[in-house]
């Protein structure tokens, strides 16, 4: 166990708050008036503050400290969320960010981000006296009462990283004040619990009305604490509040046991930990279905009931481990709103930026693999896609385009689309740069997808012409090959005038499935259960078509079928009684045509090498209970060149 | 040169001739262990096998020394080497005849592949050791796993035809 750097520790958490901050901001521009929105937007604010601070990340503090303050004055309805407000606070979110991680560079902007930001929040008038510390600034002591304030902070506080020194310099700033410790409920030392903030403060303080500021400095604290602001008499002697203080503690000692402290909910473990822990749950399933298949071919009863509840253990071992390692897409999509937000200020182009599916769930390392590609389709269809305001006018559009990311579950796969409303690709265009480039000749006869993978290709992205006028160029052989990398496909759809969109299939894990054992000729090979529709057996008469039509009547509809025998060079004659097995992916569906169904098995995909890259087919290989190894079949990439396979045949026949 | 260079080298035979590979590349030495056909590979690297719970793609160095290839016997061993491809570290199996030595090959030992005279493409071949009055051929692996990493596409292509 390795003790956590606590700076990098903050970083993380100050990471995450500040993403919770630009959502917060870029809500708030849709819907400026929300004012729990405005609250968590504060809150996460001053917590960047408090534990920027404990951490010695003095800039930001400071830096934040002021940031908080002409926040405070939305807050307070005293200013509005607009967008320009919004504008400059997401580039003081960046100064932070940028503060954080780079703590010892001097790092410059700060101080004009912040006069802007006073200019904003004033309403134009900048107070450059706005030096705020606010309560500070209200200290006519002379007019001044005296408080009494009791607190006692929540048993949790402590482990929750507050610290009570903090707290009481920031109540020393309301006014003058005169602090006193009470220490009658610690407990004995045999029942001390280190962690519990035992002490309570008495805070006599000096000021108008302190309220408000003292709310302030508990707020977040003050839902669980105990805390009483009473107005002292002008003279009124100190001491005299303590008998009733006295009388009311043996009611209180008993109070920190009976307080329920809120049990953790989410716990930060490092990614290879999980990857550790995800290999070993692979090595045990590989193990338990060797011991399965052995028990099956056991007459020992004993054997076969353990070999049966270790099954069902590791199967379950196995989805709650794949479950640790699932994370909603939504926290990827967040990211891209500010993407959207910036690119619509720089070109000019007013945008409405939607998104569903947030809650589709997949692999964290698929998820972060994900971020740049998106990136280059979201920043192509704002960039390239959608057409300037005037030209939108002019098309009869609505001036505001609308880029959409949508993310659904689609059999064992996760389809992920980017659409724009915009011009759509200018495919007579792709093809005339596409002979230029040499990547086909002016006879090559290519189908409308064909012609839409041209834009992937390496040195197609390089023309400069193309990216200008029907764009979809830059990079987009980098998107291609990580899409490829994670087993993925890219489909291009557009509509003339009406926009395009750019969907990636995806399998939704790259670690453990549930797959069907089949065999072809000497060959196994394992089929993702998730892509299986259903199994039916080869018609006996399907032989003498083998050449003519491959085709299934399942149920009124037709589906093509492949022969895995011929897909695979398989030695030997076919033979009798095959069985089909029907996968789909996406929209499609196919027949597989396998000798026999061997049965089910929970199987750990391990990627190919790279020499083995290039080979479609197969979307990785699995280790049996045998200890041979099995390829997966990669059902998309069959369905695809099945259907292009029927294509062929129609053409054939039309020819 | 690279010729020149002393290694500690891993003595495997091919058919009737002996190769040499770099001993502190090899992790281990299996006997025959089933092996899984990939449809539509090259030749030199058509089978996947398990190793420890990895799966290792299979080489066969006969292939692209164009020699015959018999059918496993008792000595055929597979030598299990780590090496980089491309930058990134990879595991591969290869298969061998059989397994002989560890031994050091002197520097001055080696010479530089012939150009002429060899049934083998030269680029393939890293140097030419002496040993007890016989040759020791040392291979280039990493020229040949690069050339066979990039050869897979046209496989892909087989592919097609085949479902036509």
């Amino acid at each position: 166990m390795n003790i956590a750097d606590p700076t990098e520790t903050f970083r993380q958490e100050a990471r995450e708050l500040l993403d919770q901050l630009e959502a917060g901001l870029l809500d708030l521009e849709q819907d400026p008036s929300n004012s729990s929105l405005i609250n968590s937007t504060f809150r996460a604010l001053h917590t960047i503050k408090g534990s920027g601070a404990m951490f010695g990340f003095t800039a930001v503090a400071e830096f934040v400290h002021e940031f908080e303050t002409a926040f405070d004055r939305v807050r307070k309805g005293q200013s509005q969320a607009n967008t320009a407000l919004i504008g400059i606070a997401l580039d003081a979110k960046d100064h932070i960010h940028r503060l954080i991680e780079t703590p010892e560079a001097q790092i410059a902007g700060g101080s004009e981000i912040l006069a802007a930001l006073r200019i904003v929040v004033d309403g134009g008038t900048p107070t450059p006296t706005a030096k705020p510390a606010p309560a500070k600034t209200e200290k006519p002591a002379s007019a001044a009462k005296t408080w009494r304030l009791v607190f006692f902070l929540p048993a949790d506080a402590l482990v929750y990283g507050t610290n009570p020194l903090l707290l009481l310099e920031e109540l020393a700033q309301i006014g003058p004040c005169t602090v006193t410790a009470l220490t009658d409920r610690v407990p004995v030392l045999e029942t001390l619990d280190p962690e519990v903030p035992h002490i309570g403060w008495q805070v006599d303080i000096v000021a108008d009305d302190p309220a408000a500021a003292i709310d302030d400095v508990f707020l977040f604290l003050r839902d669980n604490m105990e805390l009483t602001l009473t107005e002292l008499a002008a003279e009124e002697p100190v001491i005299e509040a303590a008998p009733e203080l006295i009388a009311a503690l043996p009611k209180l000692i008993e109070k920190p046991e009976a307080v329920e402290r809120p049990a953790a909910t989410s716990l930060r473990v490092p990614a290879e930990r999980l990857d550790e822990l995800m290999d070993r749950v692979g090595e045990l399933v590989i193990a338990q279905a060797r011991l399965s298949q052995i028990a099956a071919l056991s007459s020992d009863t004993a054997l076969k009931t353990i070999a049966e509840e270790l099954e069902r253990l590791s199967s379950g071992l196995r989805d709650t481990t794949m479950g640790i390692r699932m994370v909603p897409i939504g926290t990827l999509f967040s990211r891209f709103r500010r993407l959207v937000h910036d690119l619509s200020g720089e070109l000019g182009k007013p945008i409405e930026f939607i998104t569903t599916g947030e809650d589709t769930e997949l692999d964290k390392t698929m998820i972060e693999r994900l971020a740049d590609p998106l990136v280059h389709l979201i920043r192509n269809a704002v960039d390239h896609g959608l057409e300037s305001a005037d030209r939108r006018a002019a098309a009869g559009k609505s001036a505001k385009g609308t880029v959409r990311l949508s993310a659904v579950y689609s059999g064992a796969e996760v389809a992920i689309s980017v659409s724009d409303d915009g011009a759509g690709l200018d495919t007579a265009r792709i093809r005339a740069k596409a002979e230029e480039n040499g990547l086909i000749t002016a006879d090559t006869k290519l189908t409308e997808q064909e012609l839409y993978q041209l834009i992937f290709a390496p040195g197609f992205s390089t023309a400069k012409e193309v990216t200008s006028l029907s764009g979809r160029g830059v990079g987009m052989d980098v998107v291609k090959r990580t899409i490829d990398g994670l087993r993925g496909t890219i489909e291009l759809s557009t509509v003339p005038g009406q926009g395009t969109t750019a969907t990636l299939r995806l399998p939704l894990t790259l670690a453990i499935i549930d797959g069907m054992l089949v065999r072809v000729g000497k060959g196994r090979y394992t089929i993702p259960l998730a892509a299986v529709e259903e199994c039916v057996e080869l018609p006996e008469n399907a032989a003498a078509h083998a050449r003519g039509r491959n085709f299934l009547d399942i149920r009124g509809s037709l589906v093509p079928y492949l022969r895995l025998r011929e897909v695979f060079a398989t030695p030997g004659p076919a033979e009798l009684h095959q069985k089909v097995v029907i996968v789909s992916s996406g929209e499609g569906r196919i027949g597989l045509v396998v000798d026999q169904i061997i049965g089910n098995n929970q199987t750990v995909i391990k990627q190919l090498s790279k020499l083995h890259s290039g080979i479609k087919s197969f979307s990785g290989a699995t280790i049996l209970g045998d200890g041979t190894v099995a390829l997966i079949l990669d059902t998309a990439h069959l369905v695809a060149s099945g259907q292009s396979y029927v294509d062929r045949t129609i053409e054939g026949k039309a020819a | 040169m690279t010729a020149a260079t002393p290694i500690t080298a891993l003595t495997i035979r091919l058919e009737d001739e002996l190769f040499a590979v770099e001993a502190s590349k090899v992790r281990e030495i299996l006997d025959l262990v089933p092996v899984t056909e990939v449809p539509h590979a090259s030749p030199f690297v058509s089978g996947l096998i398990n190793v420890r719970g990895r799966v290792v793609p299979l080489a066969d160095l006969r292939v692209m020394f164009g020699m015959a290839q018999p059918e496993p016997d008792q000595d055929t061993r597979i030598v299990v080497m780590e090496f980089d491809l491309d930058g990134e570290p990879m595991i591969a199996g290869i298969l061998a005849d059989k397994v002989h030595d560890v031994t050091d090959i002197e520097a001055d030992s080696i010479e530089e592949a012939p150009k002429v005279g060899m049934r083998w493409r030269p680029e393939f071949v890293r140097g030419i050791g002496k040993r007890n009055g016989g040759f020791i051929i040392i291979p280039d692996l990493g020229r040949i796993f690069e050339t066979q990493g990039g050869r897979s596409a046209p496989a892909a292509a087989s592919e097609e035809r085949s479902a036509s």
